[in-house]
């Protein structure tokens, strides 16, 4: 299963982004290869909407699980039509692999 | 051409409402009778509250355009969600996904232009409404109401300031608080702004932000100081420093808000309390007819 974690940077040591649609880089873990990609948020800055477009995205990347400080209501719904697992994590200050270490 | 008097404040509760509905009242009692009243405050209008003997004329119902695709036609080639400036449209290609969020979309059109196979029509969706009341004094009210949960304030306000009166000598548009979109298309035309501010911290604070509006807006403007005796001498001091033209006070009385409370504004007031704003009214009034002398030269 594909997992995307909210990432302020694009490197493991980056700290946990709190925000989901407007997160500025999205860290997706491959479980079966354990391969890490980080791709970036191009729509961090839209001025409505940016949960519903990276909700969209996660579907299209075929993520099965979003770790993320919390979901907006629209977002929520698209991701819900999708089964795509939210996990809301309040952990200020972590960084993308210590997010990591406790998925294994 | 109609002279157009809109009311503004930022800072909320500062009495607006009850300036604007007393400019009208007194407009049309020394004035002139040939004078409407928009309740731009789409979002919580009231200003019938204090027009005990109104008549509900005509109501309107006022759309905007929301598109529906077309499942059959579409392509999912994205075009209209790549075209859509506000995330309105859902488009999932792999999973043969499509959705339209009518709370983001602001009827722009754009998508309707971008889709080439038609499968895209534009559906009505009710914003509010605007209804005609007649007041029995002036040309009447004209309210806009928003629907709840409808996010299109300034569509709305546009629409209900394209059924004003024209032919009316004064239009008075009734804002709503703060300095957003809201208030910039209601005060955008007018010819003169009415700022209503309390003589407070917070009054003060947002007065200056509005003024700062209107300098970009470029709009004449003064100041009408309402509560005046409360708190302190500070925004008459910033108001004569800057130069900015106080149109006049009223008083922090019990007595004014024991009518308002009752919704007994206009001829139920002491005759005290109509000297303070036929003097505001006589200052416009001045306004209007130096506006009137330019127009007809």
């Amino acid at each position: 299963m594909k997992t995307v974690i909210t990432s302020t940077g694009n490197s493991l040591g980056s700290d946990f982004d709190l925000r989901f649609g407007r997160a500025a880089w999205f860290c997706l873990h491959d479980e079966e290869s354990g391969e890490c990609t980080f791709i970036e948020n191009v729509n961090a800055d839209d001025s409505n909407g940016a949960g519903l477009k990276v909700s969209e995205r996660m579907v299209e990347l075929g993520v099965g699980k979003v770790i993320s400080g919390d979901f907006g209501p629209k977002a929520k719904d698209l991701l819900d039509k999708f089964n795509i697992q939210m996990v809301i994590l309040q952990n200020e200050g972590a960084t993308i692999q210590n997010i990591l270490d406790k998925l294994k | 051409m109609s002279y157009k008097i809109a009311i503004a404040s930022g800072k909320g509760g500062t009495g607006k409402t009850s300036v604007a509905v007393n400019l009208y009242h007194f407009l049309a009692r020394e004035f002139t009778g040939n004078i409407q009243i928009l309740d731009c405050d789409v979002e919580e209008p009231n200003d019938l509250l204090f027009f005990t003997e109104h008549k509900q004329g005509l109501q309107e119902t006022i759309n905007q355009l929301i598109p529906e695709i077309d499942a059959e036609l579409c392509t999912y080639c994205r075009n209209c969600s790549e075209y859509c400036e506000f995330n309105a449209l859902t488009i999932i290609p792999p999973v043969k996904f499509i959705q339209v969020n009518d709370v983001l979309c602001h009827s722009c059109g754009a998508c309707s232009v971008a889709c080439t196979e038609e499968a895209l029509k534009e559906v009505k969706h009710s914003i509010g409404t605007v209804t005609n009341y007649d007041l029995g004094l002036g040309k009447g009210l004209l309210e806009g109401k928003l629907r709840i949960g409808s996010a299109m304030q300034t569509m709305l306000i546009k629409e209900l300031k394209s059924r004003a009166d024209s032919n009316c000598d004064i239009l008075i548009f009734d804002a709503p608080p703060g300095t957003s979109c809201s208030v910039v298309q209601t005060v955008v035309d007018a010819d003169f702004v009415v700022l209503v501010t309390e003589p407070t911290p917070f009054g003060l604070h947002d007065l200056k932000l509005t003024i700062e509006l209107m300098k970009d807006l470029n709009k004449d403007f003064g100041v009408v100081i309402n509560k005046a005796g409360l708190g302190s001498g500070e925004t008459q001091e910033y108001l004569v420093q800057n130069n900015i033209e106080i149109l006049g006070e009223i008083p922090f009385k019990r007595e004014f808000a024991e009518l308002y409370a009752e919704g007994l504004l206009g001829d139920h007031m002491s005759e005290d309390l109509k000297s303070d704003f036929i003097k505001i009214v006589n200052v416009l009034g001045q306004k209007i007819l130096v506006n009137e002398g330019n127009y007809h030269s």
